[in-house]
This record gives structure tokens, sequence and C-alpha cells, in this order.
């Protein structure tokens, strides 16, 4: 019976994990291309779970049905934020951007706080409470959904890079910035397409994650903070690296809050983190950064 | 501490900081309970700003997780204070200890296996969230129902154990303040200070021309978490309660280096221009608001972050550096 409980809890964490992974995937490659730190990740993630939040209990639609269409609207937001705001910064010191991202992630999350109040929202959908049953284990229908989803999001993102022309070419650009401007590429363009990109990670990330968790204004920081854990463990710019690292913490997490509480689970992917810096600072995936 | 303070540094400097002195000596004479506690506020946040300004704006290591040295400075004062009847200044002797082997801990960390730029910060954040989530739970230090020190109407002032009316806290701030504003400007002129602006220009070209760097950013994470610590003892006396949902967040780290950031990062006015024009600003926002019935809670952190905003896009160098020119304070840009 005990082996049972942890397998349930440990692929009820994998597929959270994946959800996670998709979040962090976005980090990564905004990190990878456009080398800006994304301060801001946790928060343009809350925004899109306020957008799914807003149009499933006002329009009766689906998360699932919403991924695609919130994940082009965060492309929107990311493209405009990027070409508006961002691209200012590309060249000044580090700790400007940073700077920078974490105003903007003040302003996000107070801004929802405004328009919200700080009460929780879930979603009600159709499956809440479905589970499917494989021999003894018992996984919600809602994890398999949004781990699903997740995979198939990722699984495209990875298919536009490796063989679109655009793809290609934004990974001209983070292999070499000066190269990529001597052959003609509109550089600024590609960046705020990356950007989008993350942001579109997010944005569906974020819808996925309104079935399994509670939305409140105030889980940026700590997401944002996740996305970092994770990316820094599969290693900073590697796709497969954050899907990976997504996977890890969100196990964790799962066995960590049913071992102990689940209050000090965050504790354990801080270890991780702690860990993997000491010791693998390129992540489990990740190359050597120069 | 005087003569070297004057010695090195403008006429007009000089000029300006007495009158400045003068002026908030006399403060509580002057203005009412409500004006002295946002005065209070003000230094406050211009020590603590001063603070993380050491291990900033001089050595150049941003630190986003100072919340911890604060925590860490209030709950060891405190719960001496609330468990054994030990005053916060003997708390103090015992706080900055606990916060200078914390700053140590993590400058060890990062600083012997090379975590820099980012993985820097992503460290100084997760340390001060792995402090939030352990006092949420230590049941010793009352966990997330928070720590309460007594209040109660006293007969006169015991400023030998800090309680009192806000005319006391206002001195003891403002004293913390011109102390932390002499030693910045001692370490600033000293063989330390000039190492740590080395390292903040250029670290590879500072270790080559024989500084060793390890040494010096420990230096000054250690210096700097141990005066931040003060900060953390005198909020946890001023307001009487710790949250570690409060204490530890990344709001408090945040909110700590506005006002450096606005004033000038690096420079000594800095961090308490930064701390004036924002909490004044801040003040007169939730006066218009409180004028207007309007009740919008994050409204104030909005305003933060948009002044945040402005200041970086247009003035990054921060508020004081422009000022100081224009007010023929400044012998250099720094």
């Amino acid at each position: 019976m005990p082996f049972d409980l942890y397998l349930n809890v440990a692929i009820g964490g994998v597929l959270t994990g994946l959800v996670y992974g998709l979040m962090a995937l976005g980090l990564s490659v905004i990190f990878g291309v456009v080398r800006v730190v994304n301060f801001a990740h946790g928060e343009m993630m809350t925004i899109a779970m306020f957008l799914a939040v807003v149009l499933c209990t006002g329009l009766h639609l689906d998360p699932l049905i919403l991924l695609v269409p919130i994940a082009a609207v965060m492309f929107a937001f990311g493209y405009v934020l990027q070409r508006g705001l961002i691209n200012l910064f590309v060249t000044r010191p580090e700790h400007t951007q940073f700077l920078l991202l974490v105003a903007l992630a003040i302003v996000i999350t107070n801004t929802l706080l405004i328009i919200f109040g700080p009460d929780a929202r879930s979603v009600q959908t159709a499956y809440g409470f479905e589970s499917f049953q494989f021999g003894p284990v018992l996984v919600d229908a809602a994890k398999v959904y949004a781990g699903l989803a997740a995979i198939a999001f990722a699984a495209g993102l990875f298919v536009f890079f490796r063989f679109t022309l655009v793809g290609k070419a934004i990974r001209a650009c983070a292999d070499n910035h000066t190269g990529a401007l001597v052959v003609g590429l509109d550089v600024k363009r590609l960046y705020a397409l990356t950007f989008g990109l993350g942001a579109a990670c997010v944005g569906a990330a974020g819808t996925m994650l309104t079935l399994i968790i509670d939305t409140t204004p105030t889980l940026g920081p700590s997401y944002t903070l996740l996305a970092f854990v994770i990316v820094i463990t599969g290693g900073l710019g590697s796709m497969p690296g954050a899907l990976l690292g997504g996977v890890l913490i969100g196990l964790t997490e799962a066995l960590a809050g049913l071992m102990f509480t689940p209050s000090v689970k965050s504790m354990f992917a801080f270890a991780i983190l702690v860990l993997v810096l000491l010791f693998r600072p390129q992540g489990i995936l990740g190359k050597r950064l120069a | 501490m005087i003569a070297p303070l004057t010695a090195t540094m403008s006429r007009r400097g000089a000029v300006l900081l007495a009158l400045l002195s003068a002026a908030l000596l006399a403060a509580p004479w002057v203005v009412n309970d409500y004006l002295l506690t946002v005065l209070i506020i003000i230094l406050y946040f211009a020590y603590a700003g001063q603070a993380w300004n050491i291990m900033m704006g001089f050595a150049g290591q941003l630190s986003l997780g100072h919340a911890i040295y604060l925590g860490l400075g209030g709950y060891v004062a405190a719960t001496l204070f609330t468990r054994f009847g030990i005053g916060p200044w003997l708390g103090l002797l015992a706080a900055i200890p606990v916060a200078t082997a914390c700053g140590a801990i993590i400058g060890f960390l990062a600083f012997r296996f090379r975590v820099a730029g980012v993985y820097f910060v992503i460290l100084t954040i997760a340390f001060a969230e792995f402090a939030r989530i352990g006092f949420d739970n230590w049941s010793f230090v009352s966990a997330s129902s928070g720590l309460f020190l007594p209040v109660r109407q006293y007969a006169h002032n015991d400023l030998w154990r800090l309680r009192g009316d806000p005319a006391m806290f206002y001195y003891v701030i403002f004293g913390a303040t011109a102390a932390i504003f002499a030693l910045c400007h001692v370490l600033l002129k000293s063989r330390i200070g000039y190492f740590w602006l080395a390292i903040r220009e250029d670290e590879v070209a500072a270790r080559a021309a024989g500084i060793d760097t390890f040494r010096y950013k420990m230096i000054a994470v250690m210096v700097s978490a141990a005066v931040t610590s003060f900060a953390g003892v005198f909020y946890a006396f001023f307001y009487n309660n710790l949250f570690p949902e409060q204490v530890f967040s990344i709001a408090r780290s945040v909110e700590i280096i506005l006002g450096p950031i606005i004033g000038g990062i690096g420079t000594l006015f800095g961090p308490i221009l930064g701390a004036f024009v924002l909490t004044g600003l801040a003040e007169a926002l939730n006066a218009a608001m409180a004028a207007c019935s309007l009740d919008l809670p994050g409204a104030k952190q909005v305003f933060y972050g948009i002044c945040l905003l402005i200041v970086i896009v247009a003035l990054p160098d921060g508020v004081w550096p422009p000022l100081a020119r224009l007010l023929g304070v400044s012998r250099s840009k720094t």
C-alpha cells in the first residue's frame, strides 16, 4: 500500500514537472538567444493563469481549448515587451537588465493584485475529479492532460527550432550575434520573436497549471525562482535540460510534500539548486558556459 | 572619525551634510508624530540601503536576498528578548555574528565555486527563500504564526531595552544612519574600498593586479551582512512583530535596494536621497489615495515598480550623480 501511494504521488509529480519544464523552457529559450535573464518569468505566467481563469469562468471554455489562444496572446505580449523595452537593455550591464525585469515583475504582480484581489481562484472542468486507473496506480485526469499538452507544446517548439528557416535563423543569432548581423538577419526582430516564443511557453504552461493549482497574484516570485532552479539544474540554454529539470523538480517536490509537509517542499528544490551550482554549474545537460 | 570625513569631502558636500544633519536632529521638535514615523521609515531604508550598497555599490556583487540578514538579525534579537529577557543591544551582539556567519557561508560557496552573475543572484534569493520556509516551519520561533514583542505603555523611554516613543526610535536610527554613512565613507577611502572598486569595475584585471579578490569579496559580504542585521533588530523592536512570510520575502529584499538604485548605486548620498524620494512619494500617494477614499493594496508596490523602471531606463546611474553635479558637490563622477 505505501508503495502504491508513493508511485501515485511520483507520477503526479512527474506530470506536474512536465508543466514546470515547459515554463522553464521559456526562460531557457529567452536566455539562450537574447542573453537576457527574465526575472519576470513567473509573473508573466500569473498573467496567463489569470487569463485562463477569467476566460474559463466567464465563457465556460476548457483550459485545454484556451491553451493555444492564451499562448498566442502571451507571444504578442513578449514580442512587444522585447521590441519596446528590453531591446534597449541588451547591451547594458547585466545588473541593469536584472533590475529592469525585477521592476517589471513588481508592476505585474501588484497590478494583478489590484485587479483581482488576493483571493485564490480555481477553474472548474468536467474532468476535474476524474482519474485514470492503471492497475494499482490512480492518476488525476487533469494532470495527465496538462502533462501531455506540455510535451506536445515543447515538441512543437523543438520542431520549430530544428526544422524551420526562422528557427534556424534564431539559432544562428544565439550561436554568433555578429555573424547573424553580417549575413543580414534582422536580429532585433528575431530577438523579439524569441522573447515572444518564451512568453508563449509561459502562456501554455500557465494555462495548464490552472488545472493543477489555485491561482493567486502572488504566485509570481516563487515560480520565477522555480523556473531558475529548473533551468540551472537542467542546464541553462538546453531545451531537453529544461524539461528534464522540470520533471526532476516536480518529482522532488511531490515526494518531499508526501514524506514531510507540503510547505517545506521548495526547500528540497533549493537544496538541489545549491548542489548543482556547486558541483555541476553547467547543469545536468548543459554545456560549460564561457 | 570627523576629521578624515571632512578632509576628503568637497566643501559644499560637507556643508550640505551638516545642514542635513542639523535638520534631521531638530526634526522631532518640529514635526508631528505621523511625520516623525515617516522619517523613521526613511532613515531605516537609508540605513538598510547603505548596508546593501557596500556589497553591490562598492564590490559589485548583486544580492537580491538581503532579507535573510534582516530576518536573522530581527529573529535573533527578538527571540533573545521574548524568551530570555535579553535586551536588544546585547541581542545585537548575538545577531551580528549570526548574520555575518550566514553571509560568510553564502559568500564562501559562491566565490569559492565561482558562482557569478545571474547564478550568484539566484543563490542569494534561494538562501533567503530557504530561510523563509525554514522559519515558517520552526516552532521555536512560533513558525508562521509570527513572533510578537510585548507592547506596554512605558512611563519613560527605556533606551537599553528599546521600548519607548517614536522620538527615541528616531534618534536611534538617525545615529545608526550617521554611523553607517561615516563607516562607508571611511571604507571607500581606505585600501579595502579601492580594492572593492577595482573588483567592481573589472574583476579579472583586479586579480591580475594582485588583489586577492576572493578575500575582498568575502569581506564585502560579511561587512554588509553584519551591518544589515542591525536594521533587522531595529525593525523587530520598532514594529514589535516578525512574520517569516514578511521579513524573509523577496519583496523585502527588493524594497531595501530600491533606495540605493534610485538614489545612485555606489554613492554615499544615493541611498539617503533614494529613501527620501521613494518613501516621501509613497506616503504622498497613500495620502492622496486616502483623500479619494481608495483602498488598493498593491498600489504602493506598482508605484515602486514604475519608479524603478523610470530610473533604470532614464537615469541608469540614479538621481544623485546628476543632482550632485547640479549642486556642484561632486568632485568626480563617483
